[in-house]
């Protein structure tokens, strides 16, 4: 029972990485319609940036906490306004390619800089230890995660449904077309939301730099999965890309745990998943099906 | 009449002398030094996973050897014109295939170092044997290439998956735990290693009482509900052994750490961990780790009067493989010095049932029956933080494991 428990606990630890990496994604693509391959790039930069803070200026853990997330946040609002904004009315494809580029050039940057071995990165003191729940142990930091991954998820739930911005932008992000209509200048919030969607995965980047390798090519493995859950959620689906994320995070624990003898199978379950949601419905669970024009 | 005779006698002597003198330059012509020069080719990753252990720095290694053996010979070297050739194969066997083709036949390469990525060095083995070129790997760690696919130019040099298996698993089960759990990426090189280290441990006299094999790649880097796992299991296993290398190693020394596995009674012992790999974990995070190691730079003066030579020109320490890259490049030097000629052949006969003994190579014999090039090798353990001292300096060694143990014995899949 305590391993069914811990092994739970861990997938929605994972859970919370693919939920705030998905959740980012969803906004951008409601509001922008861009798939931005540029996701995962922007989570190794995040947790580089926390260690070259870290270890080039001495700024700990906590300040880079804020400092990644807002930071690349100006960074994707630079973005946006300089390249990505120029494609959007192109087909979806320009923008797939154009952000593609960019993990290129994002990757190869910090790999003639740092290297391509993983950088050290230590669990902030307050955070190394263990809570004790009972009937197991389970490391203070994956706790923290959690915990600040949901509550983080939830303030952002509350900002889209409870405060006039969170309208304008629900709106925009489900009926561009019509929320114009209404007179709303949907693309004053086009910048900012891109810059949002992009500071969570630094957000998430600097949540991993203490439990994960910290190398350029950290974000280009996870951000395949992340698609994956950004279509079970359904593409652009705010509530979906979350209950997704923390979902996948939890089948996958689950398939290790219970299906080691099939290591194949928890090498794929993820993209089975998906195949069987989209077979079963081909916009995702909480998507909505396109009205025929 | 007397004086004419002993005039002739002279211009006789002269001549003699003139003749034998000559024979120097015109033996030179009977030599057979392709184009009058040696070169060298490095095929390695220079940009991926295992750029820094190996690498750019490894040409560098390269470029020492040629700087000692010009330096040793002088004159009397069979060449001074001595150059290195350099490619990037990725990591993928494709580009390996065509790049060792490009340097064997129009880079004029007589002998390309170091292929690691097991699948990558498997192929260069069969274009070598192909262009009856000589090839000595440095950086992969599959047995094959001198079990089945052996053959008559292919040498393997600094370490195999039966050396890193036999050395941790036989040494740990004996001085630290008999209880085992595996961890492995499930793919060829994670299997392989489970198996040689199953063999080695049941072999000392320990169990392995769990193993399992993570999703290779692991795309979530999350190896938690193994490492959960590990301290449940009946009976309880006193090491884990982790068969993950690079990136995914550091995650699985991370997660072991964020678990307190060795607070709970479990070691840690790693199949394959390179001084590069020590210093991004950082020796806190592998204190009391074990492994087996091909070599260390500061294991006595000889290794660190190299390894400050090193440090000069790249910067830092060098892993086992610039070492390896090193003492490959000097002993095939010394062979065709010693041979008078490049031809491959000839160059091979020079090789083969060689004993060596150089900065990289202690006990070295350059075995015939296989092309695997034996030699001690060492069971390292991370020193705790507080006993490191200087930078790079992450280990001590336990123990040296003799050249004759340390290797398999020649296989009976390696017909030459």
């Amino acid at each position: 029972m305590s391993g069914f428990a811990q092994n739970t606990f861990n997938g929605l630890v994972s859970g919370a990485f693919y939920a705030l990496l998905a959740l980012g994604l969803a906004v951008i693509f409601g509001m922008l319609r861009v798939v931005n391959f540029a996701h995962g790039a922007f989570y190794m930069l995040g947790a580089f940036g926390a260690y070259v803070l870290l270890t080039e200026a001495g700024v700990p853990f906590w300040a880079a906490l804020v400092i990644m997330p807002v930071g690349l946040g100006l960074l994707g609002m630079a973005l946006e306004r300089a390249v990505i904004h120029r494609l959007t009315t192109l087909d979806p494809l320009y923008n797939f390619l154009l952000t593609f580029g960019l993990t290129l050039i994002l990757q190869d940057l910090v790999k003639l800089r740092y290297g391509v071995q993983s950088s050290p990165y230590a669990t902030p003191s307050l955070l190394s230890g263990s809570v004790n729940f009972g009937l197991f142990d389970f490391p203070t930091y994956r706790v923290f995660i959690l915990g600040f991954a949901v509550l983080l998820c939830v303030a952002v739930w509350w900002v889209l449904t409870r405060t006039r911005i969170g309208m304008v932008v629900r709106a925009a992000t489900e009926r561009p077309d019509l929320t114009r209509a209404f007179g709303i200048d949907v693309g004053r919030w086009v910048t900012p939301v891109f810059g949002f969607g992009i500071g969570l995965a630094g957000l998430a980047g600097v949540l991993a730099a203490p439990m994960r390798a910290v190398n350029p090519l950290m974000g280009a493995d996870l951000i395949i999965v992340v698609f994956a859950v950004v279509v079970i959620g359904g593409l652009g689906s705010i509530f979906g890309s979350v209950a997704a994320g923390f979902g996948i995070g939890l089948v996958q624990a689950w398939g290790e745990a219970y299906l080691s003898n099939f290591p194949i199978v928890s090498q794929t379950i993820v993209f089975v998943v998906m195949a069987v949601v989209l077979l079963w419905r081909p916009a995702g669970l909480f998507g909505r099906e396109e009205a025929p024009a | 009449m007397r004086r004419t005779v002993g005039v002739a006698a002279a211009s006789a002597a002269v001549v003699l002398m003139a003749g034998c003198g000559g024979g120097g330059p015109q033996s030179g012509g009977d030599q057979k030094l392709t184009g009058d020069k040696i070169v060298l080719g490095v095929l390695n990753d220079q940009s991926g996973a295992y750029s820094e252990l190996s690498g750019k720095n490894s040409v560098t290694a390269v470029e020492m050897a040629i700087a000692d053996f010009t330096a040793k010979y002088g004159d009397k070297a069979v060449t001074t014109d001595i150059t290195v050739q350099t490619a990037d194969h990725q990591n993928k066997p494709d580009v390996a295939n065509s790049k060792a083709q490009e340097m064997y036949d129009r880079k004029g390469v007589d002998l390309i170092l170091d292929v690691p990525t097991s699948s990558a060095a498997l192929k260069v083995a069969d274009v070598a044997k192909e262009k009856k070129k000589l090839y000595f790997n440095i950086g992969a760690a599959t047995t094959d290439l001198t079990g089945k696919s052996c053959n008559r130019y292919t040498f393997h040099y600094a370490y195999d998956t039966y050396m890193l298996a036999n050395g941790t698993g036989k040494t740990t089960t004996e001085q630290i735990g008999k209880n085992w759990y595996i961890l492995y990426p499930n793919y060829a090189f994670g299997q392989d290693m489970e198996k040689s280290f199953s063999t080695a441990i049941t072999a000392a006299g320990g169990t392995v009482v769990g193993r399992d094999g993570a999703p290779f790649p692991n795309t979530s880097g999350d190896f938690s509900t193994f490492l959960l796992k590990a301290p449940n299991l009946k009976p309880k296993p006193d090491v884990l052994g982790t068969m993950q290398a690079g990136a995914e190693l550091v995650n699985v020394v991370k997660q072991y750490n964020e678990f307190k596995l060795r607070d709970k009674g479990v070691g840690l012992a790693v199949g394959l961990m390179f001084l590069t790999d020590i210093h991004s974990l950082t020796p806190a995070a592998l204190a009391g780790t074990t492994y087996t190691d091909a070599w260390y730079w500061n294991f006595d003066a000889k290794n660190r009067e190299f390894a400050d030579r090193f440090q000069q020109k790249a910067g830092t320490r060098p892993t086992f493989a610039h070492a390896a890259n090193y003492s490959a490049a000097l002993q095939y030097l010394e062979a065709v010095q010693a041979a008078g000629t490049d031809d491959a052949d000839a160059v091979v006969k020079a090789l083969e049932g060689k004993t060596v003994e150089d900065v990289f190579l202690r006990n070295g014999k350059i075995r015939a029956e296989d092309h695997r090039v034996v030699h001690d090798a060492y069971l390292a353990q991370v020193k705790p933080q507080a006993e490191v001292t200087e930078p790079w300096d992450y280990v001590k060694v336990l123990e040296t494991i003799p050249a004759a143990e340390a290797f398999r014995a020649p296989s009976a899949d390696c017909k030459l």
